[in-house]
């Protein structure tokens, strides 16, 4: 099979930028990826563009401000996944010999506060049924039934992610929190307060992908995408991402993100063993421990104890969200999973500072919501 | 002006009954056995055309429960509110509105169950009424 390589990545910040477009963002984020990589405005045959609020033809926009040369430009949405979406349509494109170079970006411009989503009827809204911090709170109170996760853990995890994003320039929040502020910031929907909970926001992410005998001259070295696949939902699971009214009475139905980490390890050859660091969706604190026991990185159960370890801090054996995750980043839905995939692309080749996993190999970057979609990406160098 | 009286609206038709006792109205696929709610007309585990129209049971027990804080977007009601998890005796979980918004005053497993119960009051000055789960009175 045909080796898919990243060669460029560019990212603009994270966070509140009144009076700059979604279309800003996104130029400045192409931009820079197309010119890390080396890629001129007739580079690249294709271009993927994640985004869920942009609205009409967001990735015309951005690349009429770049040239246009007649190339297929095509958004996709898939909630909190709509980068890694797109990615994994670009890869495979890549891999069918459809395309020798492709531009994948997301850009995002946030409406402030709980977000709305199109997805719900409008009665769901009128019942207060549609609303999505009470679907976190659900999962994780069951999250604490399960696994023993207390308001503790919770709040540990935002103070191990505030700390990494305390060194990343390109996040929202760069303030560490104590674990004392987190419980002392109001309850949103029990057990998860306000500090819990990730904000919704701006910015954009791009990288660009090639097939790797079409390089020359590998500078920086290319970062090979191993892995890029999104999965949806299986029906059963009352609390899924997908937001049902009604699931069955079976704790088995394997959700979302195992399915897609257990496809991209498949198409990688690899397992949660060979990790050295990881990206994770933690749209709130439960959810990145969530996501330890759905990614395979602990047994069912282990959450906790996994945290408890060390293990997923900036100095473990295994680091999780050392950009600071979505909890400092905030999360702009269409660039977040692409945000993810240009941290670890920078921490395997060794630039990220103060926040570096030292020796990275193999990446995993992860984002799961509304659908559902799962999108979980496979890195290595 | 003649008086009239303030009418029941329900916020969605065909998602409950609003009798005395009221229910929840599902549905049961004969081909796989999954009950659904709310009704479908294919089943949606398995596909299968028509499954057959049933009422629920109107009690269950708790499995997961927590309260709103902040009016979420489109919604109109009091809040703090009460949203959880009710597991019906045929197999089938349900989320709903619960009618206690002190999550400290519910624990898991403890019995619930079906009300009908008003969410607002509308631009025409109906009463907006919803199905909602409360902890069930000894029986």
């Amino acid at each position: 099979m045909k080796r898919v390589v990243i060669t460029g990545v560019g990212l603009h910040p994270f966070g509140r930028f009144d009076g700059t477009s979604t279309t800003d963002m996104g130029v400045r984020a192409v931009r820079a990826a197309l010119k890390q990589a080396g890629v001129g405005r007739g580079g690249f045959q294709a271009a993927f563009c994640g985004t869920a609020y942009g609205g009409v033809a967001t990735g015309h926009k951005v690349l009429s401000r770049l040239g246009m040369t007649g190339m297929p430009i095509v958004d996709v949405e898939a909630g909190c996944a709509s980068g890694g979406a797109a990615l994994m349509l670009a890869a495979g494109a890549i891999r069918a010999g459809q395309y020798d170079t492709v531009l994948v970006f997301g850009t995002e411009k946030m409406p402030k506060g709980v977000i709305r989503s199109s997805f719900f009827e409008p009665w769901q809204e009128e019942a207060g049924l549609a609303a999505t911090p009470a679907f976190f709170g659900l999962r994780a109170q069951r999250l604490a039934v399960n696994s023993g996760v207390t308001k503790q853990h919770l709040a540990q995890v935002v103070v191990k992610n505030r700390r990494h994003g305390a060194s990343n320039a390109d996040a929202m929040y760069q303030k560490e929190v104590s674990a004392e502020e987190v419980l002392a910031s109001r309850v949103v929907c029990e057990p998860l307060h306000l500090f819990m909970l990730c904000s919704p926001n701006e910015g954009a992410a791009a990288v660009v992908l090639t097939r790797d005998d079409r390089l020359e001259l590998p500078a920086p070295a290319p970062i090979t995408l191993a892995g890029a696949v999104l999965r949806s939902h299986l029906p059963g699971a009352v609390l899924s991402e997908s937001t049902p009214l009604s699931g069955l009475v079976d704790d088995t139905v394997p959700p979302p993100s195992t399915l897609a980490a257990t496809a991209a390890f498949e198409e990688a050859g690899l397992g949660p063993s060979d990790l050295d660091v990881v990206e994770c969706q933690d749209t709130d604190a439960a959810r990145e421990l969530l996501s330890y026991e759905e990614l395979g990185l602990c047994q069912p159960g282990g959450s906790a104890a996994l945290l408890e370890s060390g293990a997923t801090g900036l100095g473990g054996s295994l680091p999780v969200n050392p950009s600071g995750g979505l909890l400092s980043k905030g999360e702009p839905l269409g660039a977040s999973a692409l945000g993810q995939v240009v941290e670890l692309v920078r921490q395997l080749r060794g630039e990220c500072g103060a926040r570096q996993v030292a020796g990275a190999r193999v990446a995993l970057s992860h984002t799961v919501g509304r659908g559902a979609n799962a999108g979980v990406v496979v890195l290595t160098r | 002006m003649a008086y009239i009286d303030r009418m029941r609206v329900m916020v969605k038709e065909g998602l409950f009954t609003d009798g005395d006792p009221p229910s929840l109205l599902g549905s049961h696929c004969a081909a796989c056995g999954a009950r659904h709610f709310p009704r479908h007309d294919t089943c949606p585990y398995c596909a299968a055309e028509d499954p057959e129209p049933v009422e629920l049971s109107r009690r269950g027990t708790l499995w997961a429960w927590t309260a709103v804080t902040a009016a979420p977007p489109g919604y109109a009601g009091e809040t703090p509110y009460g949203v959880g998890v009710v597991e019906l005796p045929e197999g089938i979980r349900v989320i709903a509105r619960l009618t206690e918004s002190d999550p400290a005053a519910l624990s898991l497993a403890c019995p619930m169950e079906l009300r009908i119960v008003p969410l607002h009051v509308d631009g025409d000055g109906n009463d907006v009424i919803t199905y909602a789960f409360a902890p069930a009175l000894p029986s």
